[in-house]
Formats: C-alpha cells, sequence, structure tokens
C-alpha cells in the first residue's frame, strides 16, 4: 500500500501534505491503506464547514462503506480554509486516488503540530495492523 | 490477515492471485471483496457473480428413515418433497431458539443433504446424529469434501447454460439435479442468497479450480466476495444468521412462522415450545427500515420513539446500492408506533421509516 515519502501521518490514519512549506495551509485526506480497509467508501460527512476549527485529535466527520463505518480525525489543528466538494459528492475518489483527488479539507494551521509520523514509522504502524 | 490457524477453501489461491481482501470469516480466509463491492454487488444485480462458498456445510443423511429424522430434528415437512427439490427450514433447539437456517435439498429416493452456515456446521452436524439416533439413516458431514460455488444474476442462467447440457430451464427456484458442468460432476441447485436468479454448484472440491476458472472466465461475470453477498441479502430482505436469527430469536418472530410445521405428523425437537408461541403474539417482530439521511443504521444500533424511547434494535444495516439509501433490518418492539422512529446512529437519532421487507425485488 503506497505511503508517499513527503507526507505526514496519524496514527488514525489520515495524511498530512504542506508541512513545513512556506504556506500556512495543509491539506488532509485519508491514507490508502484506511480507504483500502473500509471498502469502497459510499459517504463522507464532515462535521465542520469552511471557517470553523478543528482540533487535532479530535473527530470531525465520518467516512461509510456498505460494510463499515469509521470516524474521521483532524491530524492538525486550526482553522478549515476548503473542504473538497468532489468527494462529498463521489467519495469512492478517496479509494481511487487518496493522496491526490481524495483530499478531503485544508486547515490553516496556527503551529507546527508536533506527534505525527513520517512515512517510514508509518509505513511500520500498518504493518503491525 | 494471515491467522495460520484459519481454513482455506479448495479456491483459496484462486482469491489470492486475484488480489482478493481475505478475512476470517466462521474459521476461514475468505474473500470479503476483490475489488470494490460495490461494483461486486452492481455486477450482480445487473449481470453475473461468482462466489466461493466453500466454506458452508453440507451433511448428508441417507438411508430408509432419513427423511424421518429430518422431520424430526427440523422444523419443516420434509417427507412429502420430492427428489430434485429443496426446502428451506430450520433447526431450533427446545426452546424453539435458531440454532441454524439450513436448506435441504432431496438427492435421491433415500438422500437428503443439509446445507448449514459455515459458523453453525459442527452445531448442526452434532445434533443432527443426535436427533437421528433412534432412526434408520446415516449422518456423514461431507462439509470438507465438497466445494460450493455459487453463479448469481440475470446473466446466470444463460452463463452456466454454455457449459453444461442440463436442461436448465425446467430447474425451478429451489430444485437440484446431477449434471456435469464445465467436464465436472456436479449437483445444480437454483438457490441463492442475493434475491436474484441464480444457481449454487456443488462439486468435488478437487474440482473447484477448474469450474471457477471456466466460469469467471466469461465476460460479464464478476467474482464477489462476502461483503457483496451481504449487502445483497439485506436489499433481499434475506435473515443472516447471528443477526437476525440467533438461538434467542423464535421463527416467528423473525416473521418465518410459516416454514414451522406444526401439523406435520408426529413430533419434532422444539415442538412444544414452538406450538406455545404461535398461540401467543410474539414480543417483537423484523421490520425493514429505509433512513431519511445518509448514515446507515448498523447492527446493535438502538431503535427509538419520537420521544427518544427505546423500542428495538438494528440487526443488520448498511447504506444500499440498489436504492442509494441506508436500509436496515431491525426488531420492533410489539406495540410500538411506526411512525416518527428514529436509530441512534453513534449517538445522533436518524429518522427512519418502517417499510415492508424486501426493500428489493427483482422484476
Amino acid at each position: 500500500m503506497s505511503v508517499p515519502e513527503q507526507l505526514r501521518y496519524s496514527e488514525e490514519h489520515e495524511w498530512v501534505d504542506g508541512l513545513g512549506g512556506e504556506s500556512d495551509i495543509v491539506t488532509v485526506g485519508v491514507t490508502a491503506h484506511a480507504a483500502d480497509a473500509l471498502g469502497e467508501i459510499v459517504f463522507i460527512e464532515l462535521q465542520v464547514a469552511e471557517g470553523e476549527t478543528v482540533e487535532a485529535g479530535e473527530t470531525c466527520g465520518e467516512v461509510e462503506s456498505t460494510k463499515s463505518v469509521s470516524d474521521l480525525y483532524s491530524p492538525v489543528t486550526g482553522e478549515v480554509t476548503a473542504i473538497n466538494s468532489a468527494v462529498i459528492d463521489e467519495p469512492k475518489v478517496i479509494n481511487d486516488d487518496p493522496y491526490g483527488e481524495g483530499w478531503i479539507f485544508k486547515v490553516r494551521i496556527a503551529d507546527e503540530p508536533g506527534d505525527l509520523l513520517g512515512a517510514e514509522a508509518y509505513t511500520k504502524l500498518i504493518e503491525e495492523d | 490477515m494471515s491467522d495460520s490457524s484459519a481454513l482455506k477453501t479448495p479456491l483459496y489461491d484462486v482469491h489470492a492471485e486475484l488480489g482478493a481482501n481475505l478475512v476470517d470469516f466462521a474459521g476461514f480466509l475468505m474473500p470479503l471483496r476483490y475489488a470494490s463491492e460495490v461494483a461486486e454487488h452492481r455486477a450482480v444485480r445487473e449481470a453475473a457473480g461468482l462466489f466461493d462458498l466453500s466454506h458452508m456445510g453440507e451433511i448428508l443423511l441417507s438411508g430408509p428413515q432419513a427423511a424421518a429424522a429430518l422431520d424430526y430434528a427440523l422444523v419443516g415437512n420434509i417427507t412429502p418433497m420430492p427428489v430434485g427439490k429443496a426446502r428451506y427450514t430450520m433447526i431450533v433447539d427446545r426452546d424453539g431458539g435458531v440454532l441454524d437456517d439450513l436448506i435441504v435439498y432431496r438427492l435421491a429416493e433415500q438422500t437428503y443433504m443439509v446445507v448449514a452456515n459455515a459458523a453453525n456446521v459442527a452445531v448442526v452436524r452434532n445434533a443432527l446424529v443426535e436427533r437421528a439416533g433412534g432412526f434408520e439413516t446415516v449422518v456423514d458431514d461431507r462439509s470438507a469434501t465438497y466445494a460450493l460455488i455459487a453463479l448469481q444474476g440475470p446473466a446466470a442462467a444463460g452463463v452456466l447454460a454454455r457449459f453444461t447440457a442440463a436442461p436448465l430451464d425446467d430447474l425451478k427456484y429451489y430444485a437440484i439435479m446431477a449434471a456435469p458442468v464445465a467436464g465436472v460432476d456436479a449437483l445444480i441447485a437454483r438457490t441463492g442468497y442475493t434475491g436474484e436468479d441464480g444457481f449454487e454448484l456443488f462439486v468435488s472440491s478437487d474440482d473447484a479450480v477448474k469450474l471457477w476458472k471456466e466460469l469467471a472466465a466469461v465476460e460479464g461475470v464478476t467474482p464477489a466476495g462476502l461483503a457483496a453477498r451481504d449487502s445483497l441479502r439485506l436489499e433481499a430482505g434475506m435473515p443472516l444468521y447471528g443477526n437476525e436469527l440467533t438461538a434467542a430469536t423464535t421463527p416467528f418472530e423473525a416473521g418465518l412462522g410459516r416454514v414451522v410445521k406444526l401439523d406435520k405428523p408426529g413430533d419434532f425437537v422444539g415442538k412444544a415450545a414452538l406450538a406455545a408461541q404461535a398461540q401467543t403474539p410474539a414480543g417483537r417482530r423484523l421490520v425493514g427500515l429505509v433512513a431519511h439521511g445518509r448514515r446507515a443504521p448498523r447492527k446493535g444500533y438502538e431503535v427509538v420513539t419520537s420521544d427518544g424511547t427505546p423500542c428495538g434494535v438494528v440487526t443488520s444495516g448498511a447504506p444500499s446500492p440498489t436504492l442509494g439509501r441506508p436500509i436496515a433490518m431491525a426488531y420492533l418492539d410489539s406495540g410500538a408506533a411506526e411512525s416518527g422512529l428514529a436509530v441512534d446512529v453513534r449517538g445522533r437519532r436518524e429518522p427512519v421509516d418502517v417499510v415492508p421487507l424486501p426493500f428489493y425485488k427483482r422484476s
């Protein structure tokens, strides 16, 4: 299962792109491993809207397949600046392209989050699953 | 996933080659899905799906009193069933609690095949051995030597006809015949668990891979896993043992009182308890639910009235690929109003309508 090198990961299987870059806005999605474990995602509900705040480690939505449902946790703290309406309309995009078209929301972060995993540590985590 | 104690069906290597997501189900490593379970579900509704059901149990009863033994052991009336026919029935305990739901096929004058759910094979076999004790019959658990492949969907008959000379047009729903399929000796049954037309093919374990590969090579035939099987049977309103049916459930609560043949000749295990239940209104009944929103009721979630009072429990639920909305089956307390209900979906009440089962019926 692919684990891109440049991303950071939460233990709840979300990825974060753009940390340490010039912008303070990062992109969040769920990993290929999580999407595969869920099965084809048929419904995603976000409990936050643009302009609202998410807290690292707090639930901010749900991801549902025919077989199971899983909470979505925000891996970072900050203000939601964009929500990917394409995945809300057609959640299967998350299965098809979890690290690209399947991004879920963008957050303007106040501080660098401390406890995210690198690709190597995340790969180890999912291999132990 | 690689639990070494789990059993493998004869088709395990085929599933692995196909890249199936394999999970432990009733002690067997079974394909949950190959790619998308929703696509597999749709393939069965629109064309044909191929399922490995080799984990299920096949128990043969043979001898001059095989039918009498089954009449005593099960709730159905087996004796009048002609050769080549099948019945949906149940085995219950003394209190009328359901031990398993079964299909019984009459293979020959004195030979019957009982097909049991994988998780219940030992329970069913042991009960049959015990209950058949006073009868002139032999109980033979053949689960390990039979493979079971199901071909289900509107295209199933056309596909199967390419591989067999058997007169499939004459094989009615809930009938079975022996005939070669793709050069392999098979029992062809017109039964299934999807709500579509289709077949269940019982073959020797040694022949399973050959038969699967021949059928899977046909364009329009999609291998389908247990996830699709579950969403298909839910749409078709078919009960699943462990969900809608348990030892704590009676056939009457499950809306399956029609399979209990209280007026068949002679006694049968559970008869007294079931006769009493038939006289008393059940305390709860199985209903269909369709959610207004997108969040699906799931097994174990509480059904509540408009003022939040618990009045039932969900036994199965999922977003329905065919209906495009979440559906569920639930036990609803007798006397509970049928309007204004909701399901507590992880702390939030999601409104639902009570609807007749099944959710989906083929046209």
